[in-house]
């Protein structure tokens, strides 16, 4: 069985929390003692049941009436497994959003088919793009309440795919759902035969994750070395770390960098045996043939297929903390296993998120605010275009003083510009 | 600079399973704290989640030993099946087990006992305290999301101040898998490399790795009284009350804490394979199910975690 991450953005308005509840209540995932403390919660509120209670996790949430933070849920298919990251639609949309979406297979977008796009709509599909999450799916909502009306959902499409032209989006679905109602979410709907595709959760069950992966870039960031002080395995050294990339194999002639020694991978080996191949994402323990220095924020790759190798970073950056991101501010960041400390040498523009202009006189990003950004680190970095590979493509930057982590980072091509 | 030697591989090859994918994000986990703290420990309680936990913290820096210790919060108020398991497990493996007992705390005036009441919140103290004792700046738990509502926006990585308090509200935001363990002296991070399993993969895995558990976790008879709806099993520190019938039951655990606030199903589920179909038809979380302490309120977990419990 295989694991399926999507991240669903929306606000309660959309009927996103309906529609998680009724995946969860039609999956049967949701538990009836969940459902009976969601039923008491409601009565004492004069409600009807409210399945969005289920989706609030928080006391302050609960009493604001809004969702805070991303929540993740989990359910199961006999298909898939799924972890849902259910992200607000409102309240530090932006920066929860990219949080949800950065570890995503799958986007999913509400509509409400009475108001059509709205510029929430886009925002989302934006983001989205921008994180890289190689499957799109845009639910347009609330069917019932237009008639099931065919002519209105294909209004939608047609709009959406003009939009999503500029975008660089590589899979886009539609389903015409009704979430309360239950039309096209778990199960086909009789009231919509017009509509010829499969159901939400069965496009779920189906949709071909297995080439999203990069498999041909070997990436091993060196996370941890394993050197036994036990007499019986003195002389073993082994590198542990987790895949980012491409196919590693015993035999394979590799370069570590930075020191750009040459060796030969001697074994890939695991606690459960050794592995002929390696592939993202396994943990994996890798020997060397040669006794060369290797240490934590190595990185392990083949000798013709090497990342940018520098100090100076262009990036697009999502700023995520009160406060604001200017030229000439330094940070901490972390890079797969690496981490130093960076200056921010300029930023280039920020982009306004609905309009896709960019403002090449803003001098600040501010919360939730996106720009593109110039950094020089006090130590090389080894990274690939974030759209060649999630993995060694993204950074977090650390405010020094408070620990917070303040930016999420996605690198572009140095030689390219954009 | 592709390298021309390596062509794409067919689609559908090269993925993991739904098990290995989880586990190897959770070596992944072990291996980031082992590397970038001083002093991290293990939660280890001989629960199901603990045991699963110190199982994957071994595969992770196999052939070394574990490169760190584990602890056990004691209430005092054990299942003794569970503390000869524990012993017997940390022995096995030549870990180094830190006792952090309740009943020192109480002892030592640190904290006081409602008569009638589990000491399950007490522990929070007694946690904190062996927390700075030890100076541990990293402190591995095997909470689940899929298991209450507050954990399921915890972070992976979750900051705790100098009094361990969590602050739900001002969460580091969490991307990809890079993790920011950063504090100050007296700050600690709490870390969940089990953050994505749910109930149902804790069973299946323990089933394909063959895991040992304590024997309460499968069908056995016990002398038990049904209190709150719930099958309490008769101890030392349970009794029945007035009006109470025991009764003897096939039962077995779906969680294992506190004995005096953790709760018996009838099973006759006697193998994790049985188990597993047990969990997959059930239709009530394991918490409802067989913990008292989180059917106080709506917040429970909330509250207590906020002050600093697990």
């Amino acid at each position: 069985m295989e694991l399926l991450r999507f991240a669903t953005a929306g606000s309660v308005d959309d009927g996103k929390s309906t529609l998680i509840g009724r995946l969860l209540f039609d999956s049967k995932a949701i538990f009836e003692d969940q459902l009976e403390a969601v039923e008491q919660a409601s009565l004492r509120r004069g409600e009807a049941t409210n399945l969005a209670l289920l989706v609030d996790g928080l006391r302050a949430e609960r009493e604001q009436g809004i969702t805070i933070d991303v929540a993740y849920r989990y359910f199961a298919s006999p298909a898939r497994s799924f972890v849902i990251a259910d992200t607000p639609g409102h309240v530090q949309y932006t920066r929860n959003m990219v949080t949800g979406a950065s570890t995503a297979d799958v986007a999913l977008i509400l509509i409400d088919a009475r108001n059509g796009i709205v510029e929430q709509s886009r925002r989302h599909a934006f983001l989205a793009s921008l994180l890289r999450v190689p499957h799109l799916v845009v639910c347009v909502n609330k069917m019932d309440l237009v008639g099931y009306d065919q002519d209105v959902f294909d209004a939608i499409v047609a709009e959406f795919r003009a939009f999503a032209m500029r975008l660089e989006i590589t899979d886009l679905s539609f389903v015409p759902v009704s979430a309360l109602v239950g039309d096209n979410v778990v199960h086909r709907s009789a009231s919509m035969p017009w509509y010829e595709g499969s159901s939400l959760l069965h496009h779920l069950e189906t949709v071909h994750i297995a080439s999203d992966r990069n498999l041909i870039d070997v990436r091993f960031p060196v996370q941890y070395v394993i050197r036994p002080r036990d007499d019986s395995v003195h002389d073993y050294r082994g590198y542990a770390g987790q895949m980012a990339g491409g196919v590693l194999k015993p035999g394979d002639e590799v370069v570590v960098l930075p020191s750009g020694w040459p060796s030969t991978v001697a074994a890939i080996e695991t606690y459960d045996g050794p592995v002929a191949e390696a592939f993202a994402p396994m943990s994996v323990t890798v020997r060397l043939a040669d006794d060369v220095d290797v240490s934590r924020g190595d990185l392990i790759c083949r000798r013709h297929n090497q990342p940018h190798v520098g100090q100076d970073v262009e990036a697009m950056v999502c700023w995520m903390a009160e406060g604001s991101l200017r030229a000439g501010a330094r940070y901490a960041i972390h890079h797969t296993t690496r981490a130093a400390r960076a200056v921010v040498k300029d930023l280039a523009y920020r982009l306004d998120v609905n309009t896709l202009h960019r403002d090449e006189s803003a001098s600040d990003l501010g919360l939730n605010e996106i720009g593109r950004i110039s950094l020089r680190t006090t130590a090389p970095l080894f990274y690939d275009e974030y759209r060649r590979n999630r993995a060694t493509g993204s950074f977090i930057l650390i405010d020094e003083a408070t620990h917070a982590t303040v930016a999420a980072g996605m690198m572009l091509d140095p030689s390219h510009g954009g | 600079m592709t390298d021309t030697t390596t062509r794409p591989p067919l689609p559908g090859a090269y993925q993991l399973s739904q098990l290995r994918a989880l586990e190897s994000e959770s070596v992944h986990i072990f291996r980031e704290v082992a590397a970038t703290f001083e002093r991290p420990v293990l939660l280890f309680s001989g629960g199901k989640d603990s045991v699963v936990m110190l199982h994957v913290a071994r595969k992770a820096f196999w052939p070394a030993p574990l490169p760190f210790a584990v602890m056990h919060v004691d209430t005092g108020h054990n299942f003794p099946e569970v503390i000869e398991f524990r012993d017997r497990t940390v022995e096995e493996l030549g870990v180094r087990l830190v006792v952090a007992s309740v009943q020192a705390s109480i002892d030592a005036g640190r904290v006081s006992e409602r008569p009638g009441t589990s000491r399950n919140r007490l522990q929070t103290t007694t946690l904190l305290d062996a927390i700075a004792e030890h100076r541990f700046d990293a402190v591995f738990g095997g909470a689940r999301r899929d298991e209450e509502k507050a954990r399921a926006k915890e972070r992976v990585f979750s900051f705790r101040d100098e009094f361990g308090q969590w602050d739900p509200k001002n969460q580091r935001p969490e991307l990809w898998s890079l993790y920011n363990g950063r504090h100050q002296p007296g700050e600690h991070i709490r870390v969940f490399p089990l953050s994505n399993w749910t109930e149902l993969d804790i069973w299946r895995y323990i089933a394909e790795e063959d895991i040992a558990l304590p024997p309460l976790y499968y069908a056995h008879r016990r002398q038990v009284v049904r209190r709150d709806n719930m099958l309490m099993a008769l101890c030392e520190w349970v009794q029945p009350n007035e009006g109470e019938e025991v009764l003897e039951a096939l039962v077995r655990y779906r969680t294992v804490g506190d004995a005096t606030c953790t709760a018996a199903v009838e099973s006759a589920a006697a193998t994790p394979e049985a188990v597993i179909v047990e969990v997959a038809a059930t239709r009530i979380t394991e918490r409802g199910a067989t913990r008292a302490d989180d059917r106080f309120s709506e917040a429970a977990m909330e509250d207590r975690k906020k002050e600093g419990y697990f």
